[in-house]
Protein backbone atom coordinates (compact mmCIF):
# COMPACT_ATOMS: atom_id res chain seq x y z
CA UNK A 1 0.00 0.00 0.00
CA UNK A 2 1.50 3.34 -0.94
CA UNK A 3 1.74 6.30 1.40
CA UNK A 4 -0.92 8.12 -0.60
CA UNK A 5 -3.54 5.44 -0.07
CA UNK A 6 -2.86 5.54 3.66
CA UNK A 7 -3.12 9.36 3.59
CA UNK A 8 -6.65 9.05 2.18
CA UNK A 9 -7.62 7.17 5.32
CA UNK A 10 -6.81 10.12 7.56
CA UNK A 11 -8.66 13.40 7.87
CA UNK A 12 -9.20 16.22 10.33
CA UNK A 13 -12.71 17.11 11.48
CA UNK A 14 -12.34 20.16 13.71
CA UNK A 15 -9.69 19.05 16.21
CA UNK A 16 -10.38 15.34 15.78
CA UNK A 17 -8.03 13.19 13.71
CA UNK A 18 -10.19 10.51 12.07
CA UNK A 19 -8.32 7.35 11.06
CA UNK A 20 -10.14 4.83 8.89
CA UNK A 21 -8.18 1.68 9.68
CA UNK A 22 -7.37 -0.94 7.00
CA UNK A 23 -8.84 -4.44 6.78
CA UNK A 24 -5.97 -6.00 8.70
CA UNK A 25 -3.89 -4.28 11.38
CA UNK A 26 -0.64 -6.09 12.03
CA UNK A 27 2.92 -4.83 12.54
CA UNK A 28 3.33 -4.26 8.79
CA UNK A 29 0.20 -2.07 8.52
CA UNK A 30 0.52 -0.46 11.96
CA UNK A 31 3.92 0.99 11.04
CA UNK A 32 2.37 2.80 8.05
CA UNK A 33 -0.64 4.06 10.01
CA UNK A 34 1.44 5.37 12.91
CA UNK A 35 3.77 7.20 10.52
CA UNK A 36 0.82 8.85 8.76
CA UNK A 37 -0.90 9.68 12.07
CA UNK A 38 2.23 11.18 13.58
CA UNK A 39 2.57 13.39 10.50
CA UNK A 40 -0.86 14.83 11.28
CA UNK A 41 -0.08 15.20 14.99
CA UNK A 42 3.04 17.22 14.09
CA UNK A 43 1.36 19.49 11.55
CA UNK A 44 -2.30 19.78 12.51
CA UNK A 45 -4.05 20.88 15.72
CA UNK A 46 -4.92 17.30 16.68
CA UNK A 47 -6.59 17.08 20.08
CA UNK A 48 -8.48 13.78 19.92
CA UNK A 49 -8.12 10.70 17.71
CA UNK A 50 -10.96 8.50 16.42
CA UNK A 51 -10.00 5.02 15.23
CA UNK A 52 -12.64 3.81 12.80
CA UNK A 53 -12.73 -0.02 12.55
CA UNK A 54 -15.45 -0.10 9.86
CA UNK A 55 -13.19 -1.95 7.38
CA UNK A 56 -11.19 -3.90 9.95
CA UNK A 57 -11.54 -7.67 10.31
CA UNK A 58 -8.20 -8.50 11.91
CA UNK A 59 -6.05 -6.87 14.57
CA UNK A 60 -3.19 -8.29 16.60
CA UNK A 61 -1.14 -6.75 19.42
CA UNK A 62 0.59 -4.40 16.97
CA UNK A 63 -2.76 -2.61 16.69
CA UNK A 64 -2.83 -2.28 20.47
CA UNK A 65 0.63 -0.72 20.36
CA UNK A 66 -0.48 1.62 17.58
CA UNK A 67 -3.37 2.96 19.69
CA UNK A 68 -1.34 3.23 22.93
CA UNK A 69 1.49 4.97 21.09
CA UNK A 70 -0.80 7.63 19.57
CA UNK A 71 -2.60 8.06 22.91
CA UNK A 72 0.74 8.87 24.57
CA UNK A 73 1.32 11.62 22.02
CA UNK A 74 -1.97 13.43 22.69
CA UNK A 75 -2.62 12.76 26.40
CA UNK A 76 -0.31 15.57 27.54
CA UNK A 77 -2.71 18.08 25.92
CA UNK A 78 -5.80 16.43 27.39
CA UNK A 79 -6.64 14.46 24.25
CA UNK A 80 -8.77 11.31 24.15
CA UNK A 81 -8.82 8.27 21.88
CA UNK A 82 -12.04 6.74 20.58
CA UNK A 83 -12.94 3.52 18.73
CA UNK A 84 -15.94 3.38 16.41
CA UNK A 85 -17.46 0.53 14.37
CA UNK A 86 -15.47 -2.15 16.21
CA UNK A 87 -16.88 -5.64 15.58
CA UNK A 88 -17.03 -8.43 18.16
CA UNK A 89 -13.52 -9.68 17.39
CA UNK A 90 -11.94 -6.24 17.68
CA UNK A 91 -13.83 -5.67 20.94
CA UNK A 92 -12.43 -8.92 22.28
CA UNK A 93 -8.89 -7.81 21.44
CA UNK A 94 -9.58 -4.42 23.07
CA UNK A 95 -10.89 -6.18 26.19
CA UNK A 96 -8.01 -8.67 26.46
CA UNK A 97 -5.35 -6.02 25.98
CA UNK A 98 -6.52 -3.69 28.73
CA UNK A 99 -7.03 -0.97 26.10
CA UNK A 100 -10.43 -0.23 27.65
CA UNK A 101 -8.67 1.84 30.31
CA UNK A 102 -7.67 4.46 27.74
CA UNK A 103 -9.85 3.82 24.71
CA UNK A 104 -13.45 5.04 24.60
CA UNK A 105 -15.40 2.46 22.61
CA UNK A 106 -18.41 4.11 20.96
CA UNK A 107 -21.45 2.08 19.87
CA UNK B 1 -5.31 -38.58 9.35
CA UNK B 2 -1.97 -36.87 9.84
CA UNK B 3 -0.74 -34.06 7.63
CA UNK B 4 2.51 -32.16 8.02
CA UNK B 5 3.45 -28.93 6.25
CA UNK B 6 6.78 -27.14 6.48
CA UNK B 7 7.82 -23.86 4.98
CA UNK B 8 10.53 -21.28 5.40
CA UNK B 9 10.27 -17.57 4.58
CA UNK B 10 12.10 -14.30 5.07
CA UNK B 11 11.58 -12.47 8.35
CA UNK B 12 10.04 -9.37 6.77
CA UNK B 13 6.85 -7.66 7.92
CA UNK B 14 4.96 -8.43 4.68
CA UNK B 15 5.25 -12.14 5.54
CA UNK B 16 3.31 -11.71 8.80
CA UNK B 17 0.11 -11.70 6.74
CA UNK B 18 1.36 -14.52 4.50
CA UNK B 19 2.07 -16.80 7.48
CA UNK B 20 -1.29 -16.31 9.21
CA UNK B 21 -3.27 -16.71 5.99
CA UNK B 22 -1.30 -19.86 5.09
CA UNK B 23 -2.01 -21.44 8.48
CA UNK B 24 -5.67 -20.38 8.31
CA UNK B 25 -5.94 -22.19 4.95
CA UNK B 26 -4.67 -25.40 6.57
CA UNK B 27 -7.51 -25.32 9.12
CA UNK B 28 -10.23 -26.07 6.55
CA UNK B 29 -10.38 -29.84 7.32
CA UNK B 30 -11.35 -29.01 10.90
CA UNK B 31 -14.46 -27.14 9.78
CA UNK B 32 -13.48 -24.34 12.17
CA UNK B 33 -15.64 -21.47 13.39
CA UNK B 34 -14.68 -17.92 12.32
CA UNK B 35 -13.64 -17.31 15.90
CA UNK B 36 -11.28 -20.31 15.90
CA UNK B 37 -9.72 -19.17 12.60
CA UNK B 38 -9.22 -15.66 13.99
CA UNK B 39 -7.65 -17.10 17.16
CA UNK B 40 -5.05 -19.08 15.19
CA UNK B 41 -4.37 -16.20 12.79
CA UNK B 42 -3.73 -13.85 15.70
CA UNK B 43 -1.39 -16.27 17.48
CA UNK B 44 0.62 -16.97 14.30
CA UNK B 45 0.82 -13.26 13.53
CA UNK B 46 2.19 -12.57 17.03
CA UNK B 47 4.86 -15.26 16.82
CA UNK B 48 6.04 -14.25 13.34
CA UNK B 49 6.04 -10.56 14.30
CA UNK B 50 8.25 -11.39 17.29
CA UNK B 51 10.71 -13.08 14.94
CA UNK B 52 10.75 -10.11 12.55
CA UNK B 53 11.08 -7.42 15.23
CA UNK B 54 12.88 -9.04 18.13
CA UNK B 55 14.85 -12.03 16.83
CA UNK B 56 16.31 -10.16 13.87
CA UNK B 57 15.78 -6.49 14.86
CA UNK B 58 14.00 -5.94 11.51
CA UNK B 59 17.22 -6.66 9.62
CA UNK B 60 15.96 -9.89 8.08
CA UNK B 61 16.62 -13.58 8.54
CA UNK B 62 14.64 -16.78 8.11
CA UNK B 63 11.53 -18.04 9.85
CA UNK B 64 10.57 -21.72 9.74
CA UNK B 65 6.91 -22.64 10.05
CA UNK B 66 5.88 -26.22 10.67
CA UNK B 67 2.30 -27.38 11.10
CA UNK B 68 1.05 -30.83 11.97
CA UNK B 69 -2.64 -31.56 11.67
CA UNK B 70 -3.75 -34.66 13.49
CA UNK B 71 -7.21 -35.76 14.59
CA UNK B 72 -8.92 -32.53 15.64
CA UNK B 73 -5.76 -30.65 16.62
CA UNK B 74 -3.23 -28.36 14.96
CA UNK B 75 0.32 -28.22 16.23
CA UNK B 76 2.25 -25.15 15.07
CA UNK B 77 5.98 -24.49 15.40
CA UNK B 78 7.46 -21.11 14.53
CA UNK B 79 11.23 -21.00 14.72
CA UNK B 80 13.83 -18.33 14.10
CA UNK B 81 17.62 -18.36 14.18
CA UNK B 82 17.99 -14.88 15.65
CA UNK B 83 19.27 -13.44 18.88
CA UNK B 84 17.14 -15.50 21.26
CA UNK B 85 15.47 -14.56 24.54
CA UNK B 86 17.54 -14.23 27.73
CA UNK B 87 14.63 -14.38 30.17
CA UNK B 88 11.60 -16.18 28.74
CA UNK B 89 9.47 -15.80 31.87
CA UNK B 90 9.93 -12.01 31.80
CA UNK B 91 9.33 -11.87 28.03
CA UNK B 92 5.99 -13.63 28.52
CA UNK B 93 4.71 -11.25 31.20
CA UNK B 94 1.82 -9.10 29.96
CA UNK B 95 2.94 -5.59 28.96
CA UNK B 96 6.65 -6.46 29.14
CA UNK B 97 8.52 -5.26 26.06
CA UNK B 98 12.12 -4.53 25.20
CA UNK B 99 11.02 -2.15 22.44
CA UNK B 100 8.50 0.38 23.81
CA UNK B 101 9.95 2.99 21.45
CA UNK B 102 8.59 0.93 18.54
CA UNK B 103 5.05 1.00 19.97
CA UNK B 104 5.22 -2.62 21.03
CA UNK B 105 2.40 -3.37 23.45
CA UNK B 106 4.03 -6.29 25.26
CA UNK B 107 0.89 -8.36 24.65
CA UNK B 108 2.21 -10.77 22.00
CA UNK B 109 2.75 -13.85 24.19
CA UNK B 110 -0.40 -13.03 26.19
CA UNK B 111 -2.44 -13.17 22.98
CA UNK B 112 -0.79 -16.46 21.95
CA UNK B 113 -1.70 -17.87 25.37
CA UNK B 114 -5.25 -16.52 25.25
CA UNK B 115 -6.05 -17.78 21.77
CA UNK B 116 -4.33 -21.19 21.74
CA UNK B 117 -4.75 -24.20 24.05
CA UNK B 118 -1.02 -24.79 24.53
CA UNK B 119 2.00 -22.51 24.27
CA UNK B 120 5.63 -23.37 24.83
CA UNK B 121 8.66 -21.17 24.21
CA UNK B 122 12.24 -22.38 24.16
CA UNK B 123 15.21 -20.20 23.30
CA UNK B 124 18.98 -20.09 23.32
CA UNK B 125 20.56 -16.65 23.33
CA UNK B 126 22.48 -16.15 20.10
CA UNK B 127 20.90 -19.20 18.44
CA UNK B 128 17.19 -18.59 18.14
CA UNK B 129 13.73 -19.20 19.51
CA UNK B 130 11.12 -21.92 19.00
CA UNK B 131 7.47 -21.19 19.71
CA UNK B 132 5.20 -24.24 19.87
CA UNK B 133 1.44 -23.88 19.99
CA UNK B 134 -1.52 -26.24 19.82
CA UNK B 135 -5.22 -25.82 19.40
CA UNK B 136 -8.03 -28.34 19.41
CA UNK B 137 -11.12 -27.88 17.29
CA UNK B 138 -14.58 -28.67 18.52
CA UNK B 139 -16.25 -29.12 15.12
CA UNK B 140 -16.60 -32.45 13.33
CA UNK B 141 -13.65 -32.72 10.94
CA UNK B 142 -14.47 -33.35 7.27
CA UNK B 143 -12.01 -36.26 7.36
CA UNK B 144 -14.37 -38.19 9.64
CA UNK B 145 -16.80 -38.59 6.75
CA UNK B 146 -14.26 -40.47 4.66
CA UNK B 147 -14.57 -43.82 6.54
Amino acid sequence: MSGNIMEERLQMIENYLMIRLPEEIDHHQAAKISKAADGYIMKEPVKHIVFDFEDTRFMDSSGVGLIVGRYKKIICFGGKVYAVNADERIRRIIGLSGLKNILNVIE
Amino acid sequence: MRNEIKMEFDAVSANEAFARVAVAALLTPFNPTLEEVADVKTAVSEAVTNAVIHAYDEEGGKVALRCILEDSKIHIEIEDYGKGIENIRQAMEPLFTTKPELDRSGMGFSFMEAFMDELDVTSRPGEGTLVTMEKKFAGQPYAAEEE
